[in-house]
């Protein structure tokens, strides 16, 4: 531990972070994880003082300006609090912050305006320039984490065959993607590996959830929610890693709505990447709150877990 | 002062509905210098040349202005004129009265008719600064140099070489034949690639006025049309090709094995080998790059041992040879876009997804899996094959915005000999639009749809990826609006046509300019298909754009024939309107040397009044008149003869005459 912390210490890191709602609400146990393994790879995710509604679908899906003002009213408290970056774990806050931020820089006059709206009517400070909007597993992926989350591992996940699942958010459109990789950034696979873990290749990686449909149709996403779970379990996977709570609620409790379309469908545990790090980390076990398929029985018998209570 | 000829044409009613040609002919009738001035109603025609030629004698005319049309239209025709009548045709310029004059002001007589006389002055002006130039003769060197050895390279050799005139043909690889020599049959004739090929190979190395270069590259060329001096590299194969029989007694013994280029990477060949058998020159080639001997130490004489007329040499070294050529041809090639470049369809990832030059070699009788379509993979005969057209081209996203026109035929024939190869089998055909314009080539696509029973899906394919020992191919049926999923046991992919790494490399050494993508451009993309820009080079095949055999083979006889109309002139003449130094005025900067984009100027020591100097020197037959290096001069030393700076400035202040 010793000679880690070392490593660690060569690079303290501190960086704003900002939560987003469902965080704070439905998936307490991905802040959780996500906090405690960052710690422990020198990480440290300071919660921004004040933050404010992403902006989620309404920046993305309509032209109005007025739906832009949340994402960068958020950037520019980055700023306003000395930093340059800022980092997210929710992928679909990840999307519309990282999409608002590559709008103001194609388009300076529309920050003109927002920045207007800002200052005179909500006596706010304006965004000057960039502030870099990242993902968790972007840091992860760098070094010197990527080795320190690398030697930090003290319970390999050594048998777990896991699926990355990205979504959309965190790979479309290519100018918000992760690392600006596109559809194909790997840096789930890179993570997952570096725990030990079995990543099986997942044709159904940036497939579509379903998303929002789940509130209107639910039909469409069990379907969608099938498509994905059995194509991953053809590939071999036992277990898919997730970074989006919206993804998270269509994959695991739409589960129900899936096994009454399809009936011999086999249940499949969906968990946060975070999860799995602090598991492999040693620092807390997957729990059964919160969802419907209880990751722990698979978890049990590849003996990562005591065994379910 | 000279005695100036003006002749004012009307252009029928283009000028004089504007212009009033009478007026400017009059005003200019005395006007100093002018000895004479008419108008004619078409001036180009002959007997508006016969009025030109009698007045210059008539009239002892010393120089003449023709109030007309662009240069670029009829500055030829009225420079023959002149010169028929005894003037000297740098004597002669024109003054546009038309595009500059009646066309733009067709609204104002008044201004054009004034604008017209002040053109017309400054022309008499200029011309009485002028000096009769004469044409530089420039010996023309008539052997032609063609790089690149597939069928436009081969084409444009033979019919040179059959014009009369010696042929250097340059090829990098082991042998000619270029891609063409791997393709299995032919659209939509279904000819054997090998059997239309093989007899153009073989008379290629047998043509007295063809010498074969292969196994060499390139390195500098310099000079300029009729004089290029090449400067080729032998690469040391390690066999010599006096000696070698082909008889083929060192591959047996030869213990390294490595893949082989010519089989699209699916099939193997030893580190001494032949590409294919029927390859030209029939001899073999150590690949030292592979063999366990370097130049440093031997520990393997299996193939030395083996070779019965001892043509193996481990210490072969490069060669450079040097050739005079009056013209060359670039026949290049072009490349496929690498797989790896298609993330969705695998990115290289499965050996079942294939290019389609590997398939056309899985289809040939000579090729790796003796004609009989096989899965890389196991080896299995495919029973359910996907072919997607456009991978790569026509998808920006990519980098290839541009058809590569030759996809939709070769699938075509792929699917229908894929069908006839393997009996109860289905193939698939994703494409965006079938582009089959040439001869026969659209009843050969409907074809393969209705007789043979060929899926053809309009539609992108959005993602390949395996399950199981299925190839998963999902993918959108336009026509029917909707998705498909097709498990397929073989992909084969259409890959984009790019240019190669080494045609960039060449475009740089012979200044000759390419396109946005790297394929090489053409001089005029309708009236001057075959030539470049840069004089005396020409072009062939697809290092220019995308074209298929036919259209290949038309261009490089095109290209050929320009080569032998250079090549039926004795000399060569050189516009004589070039720079040309003061080497009084020089001081040796050098800055000319360095906007010269024609490495036409180098420093060289005079004796200028008693002093040794660099001084500024123009090559007149490298000199394309472009009039940088005068624009630069700083010390005023370089005049553009035609258009010295005495003359312009004696332009401008006529111009400013009458402001």
């Amino acid at each position: 531990m010793a000679d880690r912390t070392a490593i660690i210490i060569a690079e303290p890191a501190s960086i704003p972070y900002f939560p987003g709602c469902t965080l704070k609400s439905h998936a307490p146990h991905f802040e959780r994880s996500a906090l405690a393994s960052a710690g422990a790879v020198g990480l440290e995710l300071v919660e921004m003082p004040r933050w404010v509604c992403c902006g989620t679908v309404y920046s993305m899906a309509t032209d109005d300006l007025m739906h832009q003002v949340a994402p960068v009213r958020n950037l520019a408290r980055v700023q306003a609090a000395g930093s340059e970056r800022v980092v997210t774990l929710c992928s679909m806050c990840y999307g519309t912050l990282k999409q608002a931020a590559a709008l103001i820089e194609r388009e300076p006059a529309k920050l003109e305006t927002i920045n207007a709206f800002l200052t005179r009517d909500a006596g706010e400070p304006a965004l000057e320039g960039r502030v870099r909007v990242m993902h968790l597993l972007e840091l992860l992926a760098e070094e010197p984490r990527a080795r320190a989350l690398q030697e930090a591992v003290v319970r390999p996940l050594t048998g777990l065959r896991v699926a990355p699942y990205y979504g959309c958010t965190l790979v479309r459109p290519a100018e918000a993607s992760l690392a600006g990789a596109g559809e194909n950034p790997g840096l789930l696979e890179e993570v997952l590996a570096a725990l030990g873990a079995e990543v099986v290749p997942n044709p159904y990686a940036t497939e579509c959830c379903g998303s929002y449909h789940t509130a209107t149709n639910p039909e469409i996403v069990a379907r969608r929610a099938h498509a994905i779970i059995e194509g991953a379990r053809a590939q071999g996977a036992e277990v898919l890693a997730v970074s989006c709570p919206l993804c998270d609620f269509n994959l695991d409790r739409r589960q129900a709505e899936v096994r009454r379309l399809y009936p011999h469908f086999r249940p499949m545990p969906i968990l946060y990447f975070t999860e799995l790090i602090a598991l492999a980390l040693g620092l807390e076990a997957p729990a059964a709150e919160g969802r419907l398929v209880d990751p722990r029985p698979l978890l049990a018998r590849l003996a990562l877990v005591g065994a379910a209570a | 002062m000279k005695r100036v000829g003006v002749f004012v044409c009307h252009c029928g009613k283009n000028i004089a509905r504007t212009v009033d040609v009478e007026r400017v002919a009059k005003e200019l009738g005395a006007h100093p210098g002018v000895a004479f001035s008419q108008t004619y109603v078409y001036m180009c025609s002959e007997p508006g040349q016969a009025l030109i030629r009698e007045k210059i004698a008539e009239q002892k005319l010393e120089a003449v202005v023709i109030a007309a049309c662009s240069p670029t239209l009829h500055a030829m025709t009225f420079g023959r004129a002149v010169e028929k009548a005894g003037l000297n045709r740098y004597l002669m310029d024109m003054a546009n009265i038309r595009e500059h004059c009646s066309w733009v002001h067709a609204d104002d007589s008044a201004k054009a008719t004034a604008k017209a006389a002040a053109l017309v002055k400054s022309a008499v002006s200029k011309l009485q600064q002028g000096r009769p130039l004469t044409p530089i003769r420039v010996p023309l060197t008539r052997r032609a140099v063609v790089i690149g050895g597939g069928i436009a390279g081969i084409q444009a050799a033979l019919d040179i070489a059959n014009g009369g005139h010696e042929v250097y043909l340059i090829e990098k690889s082991p042998t000619i034949g270029g891609h063409m020599a791997q393709l299995s049959e032919t659209f939509p004739t279904l000819d054997c690639s090998s059997c239309i090929l093989t007899p153009k190979m073989v008379e290629v190395k047998q043509h007295p006025n063809i010498h074969l270069l292969t196994y060499s590259e390139v390195k500098e060329v310099s000079g300029a049309i009729g004089n290029f001096h090449v400067t080729i590299e032998r690469k040391p194969r390690y066999v010599l090709e006096n000696l070698c029989t082909g008889c083929g007694d060192c591959v047996p013994v030869c213990p390294v094995v490595v893949h082989n280029e010519f089989e699209a990477g699916m099939g193997s060949r030893k580190a001494v080998y032949i590409p294919f058998p029927q390859a030209v020159p029939s001899v073999y080639t150590l690949d030292m790059d592979a063999c366990y001997n370097t130049d440093k130490l031997v520990v393997c004489e299996n193939c030395y041992k083996a070779c019965g007329p001892k043509a193996i040499n481990y210490l072969m070294e490069p060669e450079i040879i040097e050739i005079e050529a009056g013209a060359i041809v670039l026949a290049t090639g072009y490349d496929l876009m690498p797989i790896a470049k298609i993330d969705e369809y695998g990115a290289d990832a499965y050996e079942d997804v294939i290019d389609s030059l590997q398939f056309e070699r899985m289809l040939s009788a000579s090729g790796p899996t003796g004609g009989v379509v096989r899965r890389p993979s196991d080896g299995k005969i495919p029973k359910e094959v996907v072919f997607i057209q456009c991978s790569g081209s026509r998808d920006p996203a990519h980098g290839v915005p541009y058809c590569s026109r030759v996809c939709c035929m070769y699938t075509a024939k792929h699917a229908l000999l894929y069908r006839h190869s393997v009996p109860g089998s289905q193939a698939y055909v994703f494409y965006i639009d079938i582009r089959s314009d040439g001869k026969g080539y659209e009843e050969f696509v409907q074809r393969a749809i209705e007789d043979e029973k060929i899926l053809y899906l309009r539609g992108k394919v959005s993602k390949v990826f395996r399950e199981g020992d299925k190839l998963i191919v999902w993918g959108a049926d336009t026509l029917s609006g909707q998705q498909v999923e097709v498990a397929a046991d073989l992909v084969v992919l259409a890959m984009a046509i790019v240019p190669n790494e080494a045609t960039k490399a060449l475009a740089r050494k012979l200044k000759v300019t390419t396109d946005e993508w790297g394929f090489l451009s053409e001089a005029h993309p309708k009236l001057r298909p075959v030539e470049t820009m840069t004089a005396g080079v020409y072009l062939a095949g697809a290092a220019q754009a995308p074209r298929d055999i036919p259209d290949t083979v038309a261009q490089a006889s095109g290209t050929a024939s320009k080569v032998l109309s250079l090549f039926a002139n004795e000399e060569l003449l050189h516009d004589p309107q070039v720079a040309s130094v003061n080497s009084e005025l020089c001081r040796g900067c050098g800055y000319c040397l360095a906007v010269c984009a024609y490495s036409a100027i180098s420093l060289e020591e005079r004796l200028v009044r008693g002093h040794r100097m660099q001084v500024a020197t123009v090559n007149a037959a490298l000199c394309n008149g472009c009039g940088t290096c005068a624009a630069t001069c700083l010390s005023g030393a370089i005049d553009h003869l035609g258009f010295t700076d005495k003359q312009i400035l004696a332009q401008i202040e006529q111009l400013g005459e009458g402001a």
